[in-house]
């Protein structure tokens, strides 16, 4: 390779044919441009006429010097040009390649197999040994010398481990060391670590040594946890040179069981900062989903935090007294705790010691005030477990912790209770005071109409403001808390229904709840709790952060979980025991990245490759476009450019110039689709279903088109251009009316198509079913439109039908009409059934109705085909023969009009029934 | 025809020719009528008594006159016999000659007719228009003569339709041109000009007047070139080379007007007229021109 300045070439015995340009330019220059050839009839008048001067037969100097510019560029092209290249010295002995194989080598991985396979090409080139060992799985005994050839064989087996070399491998090798001088490459991964130093000393005492280290920053994940509401992970680098940003994203699994990402949070390290933190603001029963977080990009195991059982479902045992009242469901004492904490926790029912048994992490116990089982209760608490009490008139009425502290209550009680605000007592009812600092509360907002009217009272004391977590503005106790040996009892001193106070209906009683649950959680086991289990591992990381499927792991011990060295023996991943599980992760508790330091007399050198940039295609680049421009030029001097050849090759140049630039940003589709939703959300639109057939498709369009104007000439009803929709994607919910004509070929919707379906008709949505055959058929199963129409309602949540009765409010919302007719007349049109019941109205020619608009329309008298009308208003299809069919199509339009009117007033017609009664009422 | 005579012995040939033939007559017939249908037709009489069909003048009727030829209607309103003289009408010799010379055949963009296709249908369109007037139309060559009648239109158009010939230059032949009929005389002129002369001497003496009527392609004019070219006649028979094209330029431009000015006074000696016609010009204009011209000289 032949090295200019910055530029190296790597064939640079091709620039020797730059020698040959002053030979071309002597030759350009004496022979003139080619002539062209005219066939041209005033030839004979030319006859004679000399040329005036012979100066100008030669080619002009600057396109000379284009010409040799574009050659001389074409030439340097060829001879392969490198910016900043990369001079690899040879050495001599054998070459020993290092690499650390941790989790932080993942990342760039690729590039160090490259790096390795470089050296090893170069080692074979120059007859060297080599060996290749990777630090996190060091071979026992003394590394051989082999051919590099050979060792690159090997080289597809490497792959990085996702735990670390440990100090007695790397002390071992110090040992092992082949006598000798040798060469090393070491391909670190940039991190600190004990036995590091020692064996870099020892290497560069037999040869040189020279380090290879990414120029990109180590980054990994730390703990993960809970505060203040919010789900908290630190962010850890090793350097910590000059800011860095970096996203952590949340991935869980959604309702359906399917892995996707939960959140994400943008993390900014300042210049010097190696430890960050980053915080989700997610929903509790989002949170409950977390299985890991990881850094956005970072593919190793390091950046990723597994979670286990700290993140899991809190378990919480709700005990009331009893269902004393059965069917008052608002009255009930648990039924806002049950509101409250069923989104976010697995609930368990049952008596006290039924719901021991499961070892739950929180008991609440609404208004219960006598508890046989205190002596199991308070073991219980003092292992951990968190008491949450309601008061209530039970509480109220007992004489449960008057005279001494219960054990199961935070404070003394006094007897009987408070009734502020009521229509026996003086005074308004109490509102909260803000919480205090100290209180788990701190921070939660407290809404104005929130108010206390009744409550039991603490017996005053010197221990009962400290135990007091929560107050009312008159300063009595709301919440009051004692700490039971690991655990605590919590006292609300309201019922926990909203007999009492508006709390329980509040969003603040959730938020209060989320916050003594969350801190009551379950913490990570310690030795003592792991001794004596026996840990399998079920999924393990790899290096790249990936989980696999553990297999064939022996089982761990629990006191080697508890501060877990993580290795061959260890590897991380999710473990599990008797039920619970355990995330033994890459970084370790309180574990800092500490960037490598290497001893002055080692290179280190970056990625070196990625650093090279080939020139040789911008060179061609630029001699090609040069030689176009001699091509214009050329033409232009010869007079073969004329007229439209001008604009022509104005316009190539300009196009080649700007072709760059010319990517047109895409149209934002989901704008328009967005407006589309807004306007038929703010008006009327009459849908049709698309069929897929284009021709059923348009005459659908233009029969909501006929109507839309009919009913806009006719009612108040003032619809906007109808639209047509694909039940697959669509939104259906700003819809009320749907034409859906039935072909035979149209593709069955997809189960979730079909779930859109029937809620739009659960939710007032019509659909018209037509079938189109009324001229074969009377509606039914006699034509494969009907067979089809059967087929695709299948599936639908269709009420009963019945062929539409003679005092169905469809044949009076706006015209009085008997007959459904369309483009066919006759066939029986069906509508959802009346109720059994129904009775004769009195008075009246029709009878009580139910009060629903009936969600299906279903026949066969292709109405569309009798409503369309093109965009001049005429109409597209004849309807039956004459002024007789000119009648029916104006029947067809009726028809439409009341089936509209019905769809958008429901049964108002049918309540006129009413009217008489009324009328009667008000005259009194 | 004596060609069609000639062709019939080889079937295939006969074909092909009558399907070229028919390919080109009708557009170029149907063309020319339709430009004729343009100019309106004035009436064409020889302003002196004799056969014809008008009313001339009455006349006192000599003795000789034969009594029917008395107009009786008019001798009754006086006292002596009239007779009803008629105007001449005869009709006037017009001799047709198109170049059909290679140099003719050329045309300076692809979307502009050539020079023979703009002569040919000038020289049929003056045709359709004579002999509607009752006017004999031939060509100066002995393949047509002049003759009155539709059907003379058709031998016109056969032999203009004829295959160019092989001279880079044409030269109008005046031999068989009757004596003091009329000539119209259709080409570029770009060859030897002595031809010319000789050719309108000749139909001088005879009594002939006529038109000539330069046709050129405006690039023949502007001279539009650049650039090191070699030129060639459409033939290939004459070439000039210049290295710079465009220095050409006004030197060709001062020859060509030295050319026209010859034509133009050649032909006012001999009491013709000299129009130059270019191809991008509407045809139109240049046959009004035309006819009027052969009815201005009369």
């Amino acid at each position: 390779m032949l090295v200019l300045g910055p530029i190296g070439f790597a064939a640079p015995w091709l620039l020797t044919g730059l020698l040959a340009l002053p030979v071309l330019w002597l030759l350009l220059r004496a022979v003139p441009p080619a002539p062209i050839r005219r066939r041209f009839p005033g030839v004979a008048l030319l006859l004679g006429l000399d040329d005036e001067n012979h100066e100008r037969d030669r080619t002009p100097w600057w396109l000379l010097f284009l010409r040799m510019l574009a050659t001389a560029l074409l030439i340097a092209g060829f001879a392969g040009p490198v910016l900043d290249p990369r001079i690899e010295q040879a050495g001599s002995g054998p070459l020993l390649i290092l690499t650390d194989g941790s989790w932080a080598d993942a990342r760039d991985w690729a590039g160090r197999g490259k790096r390795i396979e470089a050296a090893l090409a170069e080692a074979t080139r120059a007859g060297r040994t080599a060996a290749l060992i990777s630090l996190t799985d060091i071979p026992p005994g003394m590394p051989t010398w082999r051919g590099a050839e050979d060792v690159r064989s090997n080289l597809p087996a490497l792959q990085p481990r996702p735990w670390e070399p440990e100090e007695a491998g790397l002390l071992r090798l110090v040992t092992q060391l082949p006598e000798g001088r040798f060469d090393t490459l070491w391909l670190s991964d940039g991190l600190e670590r004990a036995g590091r130093a020692e064996l870099a000393r020892a290497l560069a005492g037999h040869g040189e040594v020279r380090a290879v280290e990414s120029p990109r920053d180590v980054l990994a994940l730390g703990e993960a946890g809970y505060g203040s509401g919010q789900a908290r992970i630190e962010i850890l680098r090793a350097r910590g040179a000059g800011p860095h940003s970096a996203e952590v994203a949340v991935r869980g699994l959604d309702p359906s069981g399917i892995e996707r990402e939960l959140g994400r949070a943008a993390v900014d390290f300042a210049d010097g900062e190696t430890r960050t933190e980053a915080a989700f603001d997610l929903p509790a029963e989002v949170r409950n989903r977390i299985t890991r977080f990881e850094i956005a990009g970072e593919t190793t195991a390091g950046a990723v935090r597994l979670t286990d059982d700290a993140l899991r479902r809190r378990k919480v045992a709700l005990v009331t007294a009893g269902t004393g009242r059965e069917g008052l469901l608002l009255l009930a004492p648990d039924h806002y705790l049950r509101q409250a904490l069923s989104p976010t926790v697995d609930l368990i029912d049952g008596t006290i010691a039924d719901v021991l048994v499961a070892d739950p992490d929180v008991i609440v116990l609404a208004d219960l005030a006598r508890v046989a089982e205190t002596d199991a209760l308070t073991a219980w608490m003092e292992k951990g477990g968190l008491l949450i009490r309601f008061a209530g008139p039970r509480l109220a009425a007992s004489d449960v912790g008057r005279d001494e502290l219960d054990p199961l209550l935070p404070v003394r009680l006094r007897s009987g209770g408070r009734s502020v605000g009521g229509t026996m007592s003086w005074g308004a009812p109490k509102s909260l005071a803000p919480f205090p600092e100290t209180s788990p509360f701190f921070g939660l907002p407290i809404p104005p109409d929130v108010s206390v009217s009744a409550q039991i009272l603490a017996q005053p004391g010197p221990d009962l403001a400290p135990a007091t977590i929560a107050e009312l503005a008159d300063g009595t106790p709301l919440v009051t808390r004692r700490a039971i040996g690991d655990g605590q009892v919590v006292l609300f001193h309201v019922s926990a229904n909203a007999e009492w106070s508006s709390l329980a209906l509040s969003g603040l009683f959730v938020g209060m709840l989320d916050r003594l649950a969350v801190t009551g959680g379950t913490d990570r086991p310690d030795a003592e709790a792991l001794a004596g289990t026996t840990w399998v591992a079920e999924k393990v990381l790899d290096g790249f952060g990936a989980l696999g499927t553990a297999e064939n792991l022996a089982g761990v011990a629990g006191e080697d979980l508890a501060d877990p060295v993580i290795g061959p023996g260890i590897p991380p991943g999710l473990y599990a025991s008797e039920g619970r599980h355990l995330a033994v992760n890459v970084i370790g508790a309180g574990r800092d990245l500490v960037a490598a330091r290497w001893q002055a007399d080692i290179a280190v050198e970056g990625m070196a490759a990625a650093r090279e940039t080939l020139l040789g295609g911008w060179v061609l680049g630029a001699s090609l476009l040069l030689y176009l421009i001699d091509a214009i030029a050329a033409l232009a001097l010869g007079g073969r450019l004329r007229g439209r050849r001008i604009s022509a090759a104005g316009t190539l140049l300009l196009l080649l110039v700007l072709a760059p630039f010319a990517l047109a940003p895409g149209v934002s589709y989901a704008a328009a689709e967005d407006d589309a939703l807004i306007r038929a959300a703010g008006n009327v639109v009459l849908a049709y279903v698309k069929t897929g057939d284009a021709e059923v498709d348009r005459i659908s369009e233009a029969g909501m088109w006929g109507l839309s104007e009919a009913l806009f000439a006719r009612t108040s009803v003032e619809p906007v251009e109808p639209r047509g929709i694909d039940p697959e994607t669509d939104d259906l919910a700003v819809y009320t009316f749907l034409y859906w004509p039935v072909t035979v070929d149209q593709p069955t919707p997809s189960p979730q198509a079909y779930s859109r379906l029937n809620r739009y008709l659960r939710t007032g949505g019509m659909i018209l079913f037509d079938t189109r055959d009324g001229d074969l058929a009377g509606f039914g199963a006699a034509t494969p439109e009907g067979r089809r129409l059967q087929a695709l309602a299948a599936p639908l949540d269709i009420p009963p039908l019945e062929p539409v009765p003679r005092d169905h409010v469809l044949t009076r919302s706006f015209y009085l009409v008997q007959d459904f007719p369309g483009r066919y007349s006759g066939a029986p049109v069906w509508v959802e059934a009346a109720p059994a019941d129904a009775e004769q109205a009195e008075g009246m020619p029709f009878r009580n109705l139910n009060d629903n608009v009936t969600p299906v329309v279903i026949g066969g008298n292709d109405w569309a085909s009798a409503w369309a009308v093109d965009d001049a208003g005429r109409y597209l299809f004849p309807v039956g023969r004459g002024l007789g069919g000119e009648r029916q199509r104006e029947i067809a339009y009726r028809f439409g009009v009341n089936l509209i009117m019905h769809v958008l007033t429901g049964n108002y017609k049918s309540d006129q029934v009413h009217v008489p009664a009324l009328l009667e009422r008000l005259g009194q | 025809m004596s060609e069609a005579g000639h062709l019939s012995a080889r079937p295939a040939g006969l074909r092909r020719n009558a399907e070229a033939l028919a390919a080109a007559l009708p557009p170029l017939l149907a063309e020319a009528r339709h430009m004729a249908a343009t100019v309106q037709l004035g009436d064409h009489g020889r302003r002196l008594s004799g056969m014809g069909d008008e009313f001339w003048q009455y006349r006192a009727a000599y003795a000789g006159d034969e009594a029917r030829a008395i107009d009786w209607r008019r001798s009754g309103r006086a006292d002596v016999q009239f007779v009803r003289e008629k105007e001449w009408q005869a009709a006037q010799s017009v001799h047709l000659w198109v170049d059909d010379a290679q140099s003719m055949e050329y045309s300076g963009d692809t979307g502009r007719q050539s020079k023979a296709d703009r002569a040919r249908l000038l020289a049929l369109a003056l045709g359709v228009l004579l002999i509607r007037a009752g006017e004999r139309v031939g060509l100066t060559s002995a393949i047509a003569p002049p003759r009155s009648g539709e059907v003379q239109l058709l031998r016109l158009a056969h032999a203009l339709t004829r295959a160019a010939g092989s001279a880079d230059f044409g030269a109008p032949d005046a031999r068989a041109i009757l004596a003091g009929s009329r000539a119209v005389f259709l080409s570029d002129f770009m060859g030897a000009p002595d031809a010319v002369e000789t050719a309108l001497g000749r139909a001088a003496d005879k009594g002939v007047k006529g038109v000539l009527v330069q046709v050129l392609d405006p690039t023949e004019e502007s001279f539009p070139f650049d650039g090191r070219t070699i030129f060639e006649s459409i033939a290939g028979t004459i070439r000039h080379e210049t290295r710079k094209a465009g220095d050409l330029r006004a030197r060709y431009q001062a020859r060509l007007a030295e050319r026209k000015d010859r034509l133009s006074s050649l032909a006012r000696q001999t009491g013709w007229l000299f129009v130059t016609h270019h191809t991008d010009d509407p045809a139109q204009s240049a046959l009004l021109w035309l006819y009027n011209a052969m009815r201005a000289d009369r």
